[in-house]
């Protein structure tokens, strides 16, 4: 644990990034995690249970965003607590020919919600949006934010 | 309901020992976009006070999925994993996994709930190590959806 509790504000920003994402970011993922639900790589499965495309795998999206603050911390390990509720799939449509490009993107923002001095750690809320791309008639461009996660907390011991 | 609610209570027989390898500490770090070296390089690993790789705080997903697997393939459950939605996920952290680490895990069945046709299932995972200590506690609930949802 390298955060010094002291200093720490509410409300203070601590960290974000965007994490773009292709169909081979999936594979990938599914791989390391076991997690091989063809919702997450096999579109006509997908479409097949309703669902509007491919979509990111809902503990990809949380590791991801949840990773911002682990990074943050210097060391990972003071992470204690994690948890992320799945509100809106993110949606990731095929786009590659003989090079790999990412399709869609999370935006990801930390800050910090609550101060615990006696236990002395830092719930960290996180706000985690991707495009609205369920409707291919809609450019990427165009297409609305999402909150894609709600109650995402990160519980970080400090020093 | 979508799942059987004489599962409330259940706790489902513990995985085969999970070995965590460091190799795999450092794919699941690529696939979230970790940043940090802990999760890559021993050295940097040691010399912030781990055993060995670090593993992402998400990690433990593997481990819980593997022990979950016997709820989901419980017949008598009823679960249609096709019809299930991931609703929300909980990891309480008792220390970190490192690599190196030989896990368990088994599964209780902590909330069943009618939810229109559907229902909402939560599951709670104790990781522990083989002397049976406390690892981590995930807590994932999924929406099993009915027929017309």
């Amino acid at each position: 644990m390298n955060i010094t509790f002291e200093s720490l504000e509410k409300g203070q920003e601590v960290a974000s990034r965007t994490v773009a994402l292709s169909r081979a970011d999936l594979v990938r993922y599914a791989a390391a995690s076991g997690d091989f639900n063809p919702i997450h790589w096999n579109e006509p499965f997908a479409t097949s249970v309703g669902l509007p495309n491919v979509i990111a795998h809902g503990m990809l999206t949380m590791g991801a965003a949840m990773q911002v603050v682990a990074d943050w911390t210097g060391d990972p390990a003071a992470v204690v607590d994690v948890q992320t509720r799945f509100t809106k799939p993110v949606v990731v449509p095929n786009r590659f020919g003989t090079e790999i490009e990412p399709s869609t993107g999370l935006n990801i923002t930390a800050k910090v919600a609550a101060l615990d001095e006696d236990e002395r750690t830092a719930r960290i809320d996180l706000t985690v949006t991707a495009p609205d791309l369920s409707d291919p008639a809609v450019p990427a461009e165009d297409a609305a934010a999402l909150k894609v996660l709600v109650k995402t907390q990160v519980v970080v011991a400090c020093r | 309901m979508s799942v059987n609610p004489d599962v409330l209570g259940r706790t489902y027989p513990p995985i085969a020992p999970y070995q965590v390898s460091r190799e795999a500490v450092r794919a699941f770090a690529d696939a979230v976009r970790a940043e940090s070296p802990l999760h890559r390089e021993v050295e940097a690993a040691r010399a912030a006070g781990h055993a060995d790789l670090l593993a992402p705080p998400t990690f433990a997903i593997i481990v819980a999925q593997r022990a979950e697997a016997a709820v989901v393939g419980d017949e008598s459950a009823g679960i249609d994993f096709s019809r299930v939605v991931h609703a929300d996920q909980r990891f309480t952290h008792h220390r970190p996994i490192v690599a190196g680490d030989e896990l368990s895990a088994a599964t209780t069945v902590d909330a069943v709930r009618a939810l229109g046709a559907g229902a909402m299932v939560t599951f709670r995972t104790e990781i522990t190590d083989l002397d049976g200590n406390k690892v981590s506690t995930a807590l994932s609930s999924l929406l099993v959806r009915g027929e017309d949802q």
